[in-house]
């Protein structure tokens, strides 16, 4: 799926980063707690979090996470923007909660991370 | 052991303790260098991941760490040296859930006992060391692909 569509899917808009809204995305991986990300995120996954501090993104970047949507109607500090902005990372926000947003991507046969991973 | 003449890169960064602002940007700094030098994208995420759990347990816990990131033909190596309080029973912080962080901590999406073992986890060798009051040396080895 292109970040594009699930944009679409989660009602979200780009905060930055849309230039590369035609990328593809490997799965999901959904987690407010970092350190969950890290250890069972895979890489090139669109990340759905409700953490908007700079952390986010310095585990995207670590994890190499392609892409983060905040939920719940979240907005990023500036600072966090900026960071996604220098790291490459585009950045999301939509007013769903996790639950849904959760729900609808995977209506969409969009795979969770670690599944991809298993299958390949 | 590794002689000095095998070593292709030697740095040293220093992490401040509480310094929020910047926790990960050792972790990252180190991930652009191994990018750089060409190391397969598993073996980069895996030093990432490794490093970056130790820098926040540092920021988190510590007062202030020395990192020496080395790379040899073998193996990479990060070392986390800090001053802080220490761990007093290892074999317990190695268990995955067990946590002493604040709820602070638990805000940052951090501090759900999962450090140490995800640390563990992304490296071939992993030493822990530490004594009460004095600081905790963390050395993380990956090795190279061959």
């Amino acid at each position: 799926m292109k970040l594009r569509e699930a944009a679409t899917v989660l009602g979200a808009t780009f905060i930055s980063g849309e230039e590369q809204a035609d990328m593809e995305i490997a799965g999901v991986c959904a987690s407010d707690l970092m350190s969950d990300v890290l250890a069972f995120g895979s890489p090139r996954v669109l990340l759905l979090t409700g953490l908007t501090n700079a952390q986010s993104i310095m585990t995207a970047d670590v994890a190499d996470v392609a892409a983060v949507a905040y939920v719940r109607g979240k907005r990023p500090e500036n600072g966090t923007v900026e960071l996604a902005k220098q790291k490459g990372i585009p950045v999301l926000a939509c007013d769903l909660a996790m639950f849904e947003a959760c729900g609808r991507i995977f209506e969409k046969g969009l795979l969770p991370g670690s599944s991809v991973e298993e299958s390949q | 052991m590794t002689g000095e003449r095998d070593i292709v890169l030697k740095e040293q960064f220093s992490v401040t303790g509480r310094d929020f602002g910047r926790a990960g940007s050792v972790s990252t700094t180190i991930k652009s260098m191994l990018k750089q030098i060409g190391f397969p994208p598993d073996v980069v995420r895996r030093v990432a991941i490794a490093t970056y759990e130790a820098e926040m347990n540092v920021v988190v816990y510590a007062d202030r760490a020395t990192v020496t990131f080395e790379v040899t033909p073998a193996a990479i190596t990060v070392t986390l040296e800090d001053q802080g309080r220490g761990i007093a029973d290892i074999e317990q912080a190695m268990r995955e859930g067990y946590s002493t962080a604040t709820d602070e901590i638990r805000e940052m999406g951090f501090g759900a006992g999962m450090g140490l073992p995800n640390i563990k986890k992304n490296s071939d060798d992993l030493e822990v060391t530490s004594e009460v009051g004095v600081g905790t040396i963390v050395r993380i080895k990956v090795l190279a692909p061959q």
